[in-house]
C-alpha cells in the first residue's frame, strides 16, 4: 500500500481546531458515521455485521487525544469504528472497508471488525490481541511508544487478558489496558458475567488501577492523560476501568434491554453532555454531515472487492 | 552431530545474523536451557534476547506475535507439543491471519517450535503428535524435522520465511545423529514410504531390514513441509512405485496419509496398493509396552510392506 494511503487525516480529526471543537467534531463524526451504517443495513445496502459504539464515543476521542499517534499502537476489538476514526480520521477508507470495496482500509478483507491502519489493529476475538499488545509495546519501548488496548466488560471472561496482564507486569511493558464497561456483553448483563471488581482486577498483578464513570470527553481526557504520561515515563503498564453506556444494540436490532432503562441512559449521551461546551455546534455538525455524505457517496461508487 | 546440537547451532546462527531476534518460552534460562536443551547456552550468550516466560502458552505466542508484528524475528518454544492446543487461538485466528486480513500490509516472522511424539512413557498429555490439527490453515506454514535431512537448515529456513511457522520437532529424535546418508533412492523401488518427523527413523530402519531380509527395495521419502504440502515431491515419489505407504505417528483419520492420498489421486496417480500406517485411535497410554503397541513401529511397517506382496 502506498504511503499516501497510510496517512492520518488531520483535517477530519480537526487537528487545527481548538480542543473542545475538535472533541465535539469527532464525537459527532463517529455518531453520524455509525448511524449511517445502521441505515445502510436497514436499506439492505450493507452485508455482514457491525457493532456500533453509540454512547462510548467519548472514550475513543479522549484517549486518542492523550496518545502520541505518530508512534503509539492501538489494539481494538469488535466495537472498533470509533477508535479507528479518532485514531486516523479515515472515514472514507472505513466506509469502503465495511461496504466491501477494494479501496477499503484492508481492501475489503477485514470488514467491520478487522482493521489495520498504521499502528492500529483490531480483532473480532475477545482479548485476542491482549498479549500482542504487550509484545508490541516491548518491541517499541526504546522508541518511547506505548500500546493501548481496548476491551469491554465482556472481555473480562477471557483468560487471555490475565495472561497478558501477567506478562505486562513481569516484563514491564508500557501498555494502557482500557476496559470500556458498558454494563452488558451482547445480551448478558455484567452481573451475570463478571464476578468481583473490574477496577481491581489488575492490582493483584502489581499494575496501577484507575476507575472513572463518565461519558464526558473532557473528564476522560483529564483522567487518561496523566496515566499515559506515567506509562511512558515509568515503562510500566496501567489499567483503566471506564464505566460508560451502550445506547444502541450490541449489533443490529438485538437490544434486549428495557426501553425505559435505555431512555435513562440517554441522559448520559456523550454528545448531549458536550454540545453546550462549543461555540457553534451546528457548524461542526454540518461539516460532519457533509463530509459523511461525500465520502459515503465516493465509497459506494468504488469497485467491490473480489478474488480476481 | 546430534539433532539437538544442529538445532542449537542454528538458533545461535539466527541470533548472530539478526541480533534483534527474540527467543521466548518456558524454562529457557541457563543453566537449565529448556526442557530438551535446544536453547542451552543461548541466554548466557544473549541475555537481552532470551525471555523465560510464565506457564502461559497462549500468552507467550501472543507476546511473540506482537513483537513480530513490529518487525522482530521471534522464535517461541512450546515445551511439549501437546500444549499447542492452548495456543490455537493465537496461531489460527491471529498469527495465521494478520497478513491476509490486513491486506498484506503487515507480516509476522514468528516461529513456534515444539517437540511432538511418544516413546518415553509420558502418557496421554505429553506424548501426542497433534500437528495435523494445525495443517491446512491458510497463512500458517507447518514444518517437521527428521534426522536424515538437516534440522538446522530447516530451522534457518523457518526463521527467514518472514511469516508464521509451526516447527515440529520430536522428543526422542533430539539425541539422534543426523545421518543424511541413510536415505536411499531407487529408480523403480518395490515400495515407496512417504513419512515425516520422528517415525521417519522407523521407516528407514524398516527399509534397511526389508532390503537385507527380503531383498525388497523401499524408498523412504521424508516430507519436511507438512502445510502446505509439496505436491511435486509427493507426486514424483508416489509415481515411482505401485506400492505407496504413508507413516505418521498421530492417528490416521484426517491425517498425513489422507492428505498425501489427495495429492496423489488428484494428479491421476493410482498405485496398486496404498496404505496409511498410524497410531491406533486412542489416547496414548503411559504404560510403556502398551504405548509401543499403539504407536507405529519398525515391525508394523515391515509387516505391512511384506503383506502387500
Amino acid at each position: 500500500m502506498s504511503h499516501d494511503l497510510q496517512e492520518i487525516d488531520t483535517d477530519v480529526l480537526g487537528v487545527d481546531l481548538p480542543r473542545q471543537d475538535r472533541f465535539y467534531r469527532q464525537l459527532y463524526l463517529i455518531r453520524r458515521f455509525e448511524q449511517k451504517l445502521l441505515e445502510l443495513f436497514t436499506n439492505n445496502m450493507l452485508a455482514g455485521t457491525t457493532h456500533t459504539s453509540q454512547g462510548q464515543e467519548a472514550n475513543a476521542v479522549a484517549i486518542m487525544e492523550a496518545l502520541k499517534l505518530d508512534r503509539d499502537m492501538v489494539w481494538s476489538n469488535h466495537r472498533c469504528h470509533g477508535h479507528f476514526l479518532s485514531y486516523c480520521g479515515q472515514s472514507y477508507r472505513l466506509f469502503a472497508e465495511i461496504l466491501g470495496r477494494r479501496t477499503g482500509a484492508c481492501g475489503g478483507r477485514g470488514g467491520s471488525q478487522h482493521l489495520h491502519w498504521r499502528n492500529f489493529y483490531s480483532s473480532g476475538i475477545q482479548g485476542g490481541f491482549a498479549a500482542a499488545a504487550v509484545g508490541a509495546a516491548l518491541a517499541e519501548k526504546d522508541k518511547g511508544a506505548i500500546s493501548c488496548i481496548f476491551m469491554g466488560d465482556g472481555t473480562m471472561g477471557e483468560g487471555s487478558v490475565y495472561e497478558a496482564l501477567n506478562f505486562a507486569s513481569l516484563l514491564s511493558a508500557p501498555v494502557l489496558f482500557v476496559v470500556e464497561d458498558n454494563g452488558i456483553a451482547q445480551t448478558t448483563p455484567k452481573e451475570l458475567g463478571v464476578a468481583g471488581s473490574i477496577t481491581d482486577r489488575a492490582r493483584a498483578f502489581g499494575i496501577d488501577c484507575h476507575h472513572l464513570a463518565s461519558t464526558d470527553a473532557d473528564e476522560i481526557f483529564a483522567t487518561v492523560s496523566p496515566i499515559v504520561d506515567q506509562i511512558r515515563t515509568t515503562g510500566r503498564p496501567a489499567w483503566l476501568h471506564l464505566e460508560t453506556v451502550r445506547l444502541g444494540p450490541h449489533s443490529k436490532g438485538d437490544d434486549t434491554r428495557d426501553e425505559a432503562f435505555v431512555a435513562e441512559l440517554q441522559k448520559r449521551d456523550p454528545l448531549t453532555v458536550y454540545r453546550d461546551r462549543v461555540g457553534d455546534p451546528g457548524a461542526l455538525e454540518t461539516w460532519c454531515d457533509d463530509h459523511i455524505a461525500q465520502v459515503l457517496d465516493l465509497a459506494l461508487k468504488d469497485d467491490v472487492a473480489c478474488a480476481s | 552431530m546430534r539433532v539437538v546440537e544442529e538445532l542449537r547451532d542454528s538458533l545461535f546462527g539466527i541470533m548472530q545474523r539478526d541480533p534483534s531476534t527474540i527467543v521466548l518460552g518456558e524454562d529457557l534460562l541457563d543453566p537449565y536451557g529448556g526442557a530438551f536443551k535446544v536453547t542451552q547456552g543461548l541466554s548466557d550468550a544473549y541475555p537481552n534476547n532470551v525471555i523465560t516466560t510464565p506457564i502461559s502458552e497462549a500468552g507467550l505466542v501472543g507476546v511473540g506475535l506482537g513483537m513480530a508484528l513490529r518487525g522482530r524475528t521471534v522464535l517461541a518454544e512450546i515445551m511439549f507439543g501437546d500444549f499447542l492446543t492452548l495456543t490455537t487461538d493465537q496461531l489460527v485466528n491471529h498469527a495465521a491471519k494478520v497478513k491476509w486480513m490486513f491486506n498484506d500490509a503487515v507480516d509476522a516472522s514468528l516461529v513456534v517450535r515444539t517437540p511432538m511424539g511418544g516413546g518415553r512413557g509420558y502418557g496421554p498429555t505429553h506424548s501426542q503428535s497433534i500437528e495435523k490439527h494445525f495443517c491446512g490453515v491458510p497463512g500458517l506454514t507447518v514444518m517437521a524435522v527428521n534426522q536424515f535431512q538437516s534440522p538446522g537448515d530447516l530451522l534457518k529456513e523457518a526463521a527467514e520465511l518472514g511469516s508464521p511457522v509451526l516447527f515440529i520437532e520430536n522428543k526422542i529424535m533430539y539425541s539422534k545423529l543426523v545421518e543424511p546418508d541413510r536415505l536411499v533412492s531407487y529408480d523403480r523401488p518395490d515400495a515407496v514410504i512417504l513419512t515425516y518427523g520422528g517415525v521417519t527413523e522407523f521407516c528407514v530402519q524398516a527399509a534397511e531390514r526389508l532390503l537385507d531380509d527380503e531383498e525388497l527395495t523401499v524408498e523412504v521419502v521424508p516430507v519436511q513441509h507438512l502445510s502446505p504440502l509439496p505436491a511435486d515431491l509427493i507426486r514424483t515419489a508416489a509415481a515411482k512405485s505401485d506400492r505407496v505407504f504413508t507413516v505418521e505417528e498421530g492417528t490416521v483419520s484426517w491425517g498425513f496419509g489422507a492428505a498425501v492420498a489427495e495429492e496423489i489421486l488428484s494428479a491421476g496417480i493410482t498405485p496398486h496398493h496404498f496404505q496409511s500406517i498410524a497410531a491406533d485411535p486412542t489416547a496414548i497410554p503411559s504404560a510403556r509396552n502398551w504405548e509401543l503397541e499403539i504407536l507405529p513401529s519398525v515391525d508394523k511397517i515391515e509387516r505391512a510392506v511384506v503383506a502387500s506382496f
